[in-house]
C-alpha cells in the first residue's frame, strides 16, 4: 500500500489491490513455474479398421509462459480452447505429449507417479463445480483434513482437527459445519471447503479452473475476494482460468489469451485491455457489458462470424484467420510468430498494427 | 479456535465464560460409519431385523442343546411324518424317516446361515475389490481382470464343483468356497460398471490433485462411493446362495446326511407338501423369516450410508 501511495503511477485504479504491487516488485524475481513449448494432444479412435493414421486432438499445443512468485495469471478463451487441459497439464493430472513444465527448477513432464504425488504438496486446484468436487460420502472436517491424511500422517487426530477448524476459518466457515456432508451446503459454501481444502498445505501454486463461473453473480466476488485475500497473505501464485473478462481483469496481474490450444496474445493486466493487439482478444474485450447503459449501447462491439472450429481440423496457418477480420491470404499460409507488440506484451498476429480493426 | 479468532472474539466484548462453553461445544469428528450407525439406529425396521437375525442364529446354534432332547439322527419308527406333538416334544412334527424336524431345522438353519454368510463375505471381500480395481484402474488392468471373469462364467458350475470335488476332500469347507467362488462373479461386475461411473467424477480428479495414490483413492474414496449398490446386491446374494447350497444338496454335492440344511428340508417339504405340510411350513417359515430381515437390514445400511437421505 505505501507504495502506491508513494508512486500513484504504480496502480491508480487499483489501489484497493495490493496484490498488484507485490507482483511487480517480484518482476525480477526467479520465475516459480516455467511452462515451455506445452502440448496435450489427444488421439481419437480410428475411424475404421482400415485406417491408417487417426485424428489428433491438439487441446493444448506449444504454449509457453512463466508465473512469477506471487502472480495471478489470468487465462482467458471461449470454451473448448483448452484452458483447463493446460491447468490439468501443468499439474500432471493429464500427461503432457510434449514440452517442460518446469517447477521450481525442475521438470515435472518427466517424474514417476510416486515423486509427483510427493510435489502435489505446493501446487493445488480449485475447481469448476465446487459440489461435484467434494466427495458426498465424506463429512466436511475429512475432505478439508484430507490432504493432512496424505502429507502430514504423522499429525494427531486432534492436531488434524485444529488445522481444518483453522482452514475453515480462514475461508469463512463456521467450525460447527465441520460435520455435515457437502450437499448440505450451497454453491458458495462448497467453493470455500474446497478453497480451504488446497489451502490447508500452504501451496505455493493454486490454479483455479473457472472457480466461479457455477456460481451466482453475487457469490462470485465474494469467492474472488476471499481468493485474492487469500493470495496476499499466504504469497502464494495463482493461475486463473476463467472466460468471464471482468473476472480476470479483476483479480488479474497478466493474461494469456487462447484460441484453439494456441496463445494469441499475452499481457500485463492494464496493457491488454487498454490496447489489445490480436483481433481475437480485441472482439473478447468488446463483448464484455458496460456497467454504463449508454456506454453500453453506444459501444462498437466485434462479432466474430461462425462458430469455433473444430480442433480436430483447425485451419491452417493462423487458427483465428477464419473469423478474423484482417485475415489475408499470408495468414493462410504462414503460423503467425509471437512476438513483442508492447513494453509487457506479445501477440501472435501478422498484422497487429494493423490499425483497421 | 485459535487464538486469533479467540482474540477477536473477546474483543468483541464477551465474556469468558461464555467463551469457555463455546469452546467446549466445539463439534468433535465423525465419520461416516459413524454417522451411518447411528442412522441406522434410528431405523427401526432395520433394528427390529437386526435383532431379530440374532434371535434366529443363537436359536440354531445353542436351540439344539438347550430346547429340545432329541438328537439329529435319532430315528422314532412309531412316529413317521407326523405333525407336531407337543406332549413328545416334536414341536414341528417329524419328517419322512421318523426324525424330528424342530432339531433338524435348528442344525439346517446353521448349515444356511454359514453358507450365506461366508459367500456374502467372500462375494464382498474379493467382489468388490477386484471390480472396483477394474472399474477404477481401467484400460488393459481392467481387460485382462474383466476377461479371467469372463472364462469363470464360461465354466458350467457343476462341472466346476464336482472338479473341486475330485482334487480336494469333500467337506462343508469346499461348499462354501466353491458357492463363493461362483457369486463374488457377479458382484465384481455390478462393482466394476459403478466404478467406472465414479472414475471420472471431478471430486477423484481433487484426490489426485491432492497426491493420493490410486490405492488410496479406491479404498477412500470409490468404494465408499459404490456402497449402495453393493449392499443391495448383497440382500438379494444371501437368499440365492443358501438356495445353491441346496441344489447342490439336492444332486449329492452339498451337506451329507444325517446333517441337513433349510434348502434341504425345504425341497423334501416340498414334495410332501399335501401329505405333511409341516415339513414345507417350518423350515420355509425361517428361511423366509431370515430373508426378509436381511432384506430390511440391508435397506437399512444402504440409506444409512447415504449422507443424502436424513
Amino acid at each position: 500500500m505505501t507504495a502506491a501511495a508513494l508512486d500513484p503511477s504504480l496502480d491508480p485504479g487499483h489501489a484497493d489491490d495490493p496484490g498488484a504491487i507485490d507482483a511487480r516488485s517480484a518482476a525480477d524475481a526467479a520465475p516459480i513455474l516455467t511452462v515451455r513449448d506445452l502440448r496435450v494432444h489427444f488421439p481419437m479412435p480410428k475411424k475404421s479398421i482400415l485406417a491408417r493414421d487417426r485424428d489428433v486432438l491438439k487441446a493444448v499445443d506449444g504454449i509457453s509462459f512463466d508465473l512469477r512468485p506471487g502472480e495471478t495469471l489470468g487465462v482467458v478463451g471461449e470454451s473448448g480452447c483448452g484452458k483447463s487441459t493446460l491447468g490439468r497439464a501443468i499439474l500432471q493430472l493429464i500427461p503432457a505429449s510434449g514440452g517442460q513444465v518446469v517447477w521450481q527448477g525442475e521438470d515435472l513432464t518427466g517424474l514417476s507417479g510416486r515423486a509427483m504425488r510427493d510435489r502435489r504438496r505446493d501446487m493445488q486446484i480449485i475447481f469448476q463445480d465446487p459440489l461435484a468436487s467434494l466427495d458426498p460420502r465424506m463429512t466436511v472436517g475429512d475432505i478439508i483434513g484430507q490432504p493432512l491424511r496424505t502429507f502430514a500422517p504423522d499429525l494427531s487426530r486432534q492436531a488434524r482437527r485444529e488445522r481444518v477448524l483453522e482452514a475453515m476459518g480462514v475461508v469463512g466457515l463456521l467450525p460447527e459445519m465441520v460435520n455435515r456432508y457437502p450437499h448440505e451446503f450451497s454453491g458458495g459454501q462448497a467453493q470455500r471447503i474446497g478453497i480451504a481444502r488446497a489451502m490447508i498445505l500452504r501451496p505455493k501454486l493454486v490454479i483455479c479452473d473457472e472457480p466461479v463461473s457455477a456460481l451466482d453473480v453475487s457469490i462470485q466476488s465474494q469467492i474472488i475476494n476471499l481468493l485474492m485475500r487469500i493470495q496476499r497473505e499466504f504469497g502464494l501464485s495463482l493461475i486463473f482460468i476463467s472466460h468471464d473478462l471482468s473476472v480476470v481483469r479483476h483479480i488479474s496481474h497478466r493474461i494469456l489469451v487462447l484460441y484453439l490450444g494456441r496463445l494469441v496474445e499475452f499481457a500485463d493486466r492494464d496493457a491488454l485491455y487498454a490496447s489489445p493487439r490480436h483481433p481475437y482478444t480485441r472482439a473478447l474485450i468488446s463483448a464484455v457489458p458496460l456497467p454504463d447503459p449508454d456506454a453500453e449501447r453506444n459501444k462498437q462491439r466485434i462479432v466474430l462470424p461462425g462458430d469455433l472450429p473444430s480442433p480436430l481440423d483447425p485451419p491452417s496457418g493462423c487458427h483465428f484467420r477464419t473469423r478474423c477480420p484482417r485475415a489475408t491470404s499470408l495468414c493462410a499460409q504462414t503460423v503467425p510468430a509471437f512476438e513483442p507488440t508492447g513494453p509487457s506484451q506479445w501477440t501472435a498476429c501478422h498484422h497487429w498494427h494493423d490499425p483497421r480493426t | 479456535m485459535t487464538e486469533a479468532n479467540r482474540e477477536a472474539v473477546s474483543d468483541a466484548g464477551l465474556h469468558p465464560d461464555l467463551i469457555r462453553a463455546a469452546e467446549e461445544r466445539r463439534p468433535r469428528g465423525r465419520s461416516l460409519w459413524q454417522d451411518a450407525l447411528r442412522r441406522l439406529g434410528r431405523n427401526h425396521a432395520a433394528m427390529a431385523s437386526l435383532v431379530m437375525l440374532v434371535v434366529i442364529t443363537f436359536l440354531c446354534f445353542a436351540g439344539p442343546h438347550l430346547l429340545t432332547d432329541h438328537p439329529l439322527d435319532r430315528v422314532y419308527w412309531d412316529r413317521v411324518a407326523k405333525g407336531p406333538d407337543f406332549e413328545r416334544g416334536h414341536w414341528f412334527g417329524t419328517d419322512g424317516n421318523g426324525r424330528d424336524l424342530f432339531v433338524r431345522t435348528l442344525y439346517g438353519g446353521q448349515i444356511s446361515l454359514m453358507v450365506g454368510l461366508a459367500a456374502t463375505l467372500v462375494s464382498l471381500v474379493i467382489g468388490v475389490l477386484y471390480g472396483a480395481t477394474a472399474g477404477y484402474f481401467g484400460g488393459r488392468i481392467d481387460n485382462v481382470l474383466m476377461r479371467i471373469v469372463d472364462i469363470l462364467y464360461a465354466v458350467p458350475f457343476i462341472f466346476f464343483v464336482i472338479l473341486l470335488f475330485v482334487f480336494f476332500d469333500r467337506n462343508l469347507l469346499m461348499v462354501f468356497v466353491a458357492i463363493g467362488a461362483v457369486v463374488w462373479l457377479d458382484m465384481a461386475r455390478i462393482v466394476r460398471g459403478q466404478a467406472i461411473a465414479l472414475r471420472g467424477k471431478e471430486f477423484i480428479e481433487a484426490a489426485r490433485s491432492l497426491g493420493l495414490s490410486g490405492g488410496a483413492i479406491l479404498v477412500r474414496h470409490i468404494i465408499p462411493n459404490l456402497l449402495s449398490p453393493v449392499v443391495v446386491f448383497v440382500t438379494l446374494t444371501v437368499p440365492q446362495v443358501i438356495l445353491f447350497e441346496s441344489f447342490l444338496s439336492f444332486i449329492g454335492l452339498g451337506v451329507q446326511e444325517p446333517m441337513t440344511s433349510w434348502g434341504v428340508l425345504i425341497s423334501e417339504g416340498a414334495r410332501r407338501m399335501q401329505q405333511a405340510w409341516w415339513m414345507l411350513a417350518f423350515p420355509a417359515a425361517f428361511l423366509a423369516v431370515t430373508l426378509f430381515c436381511f432384506n430390511y437390514l440391508g435397506d437399512g445400511l444402504r440409506d444409512a450410508l447415504d449422507p443424502k437421505d436424513r
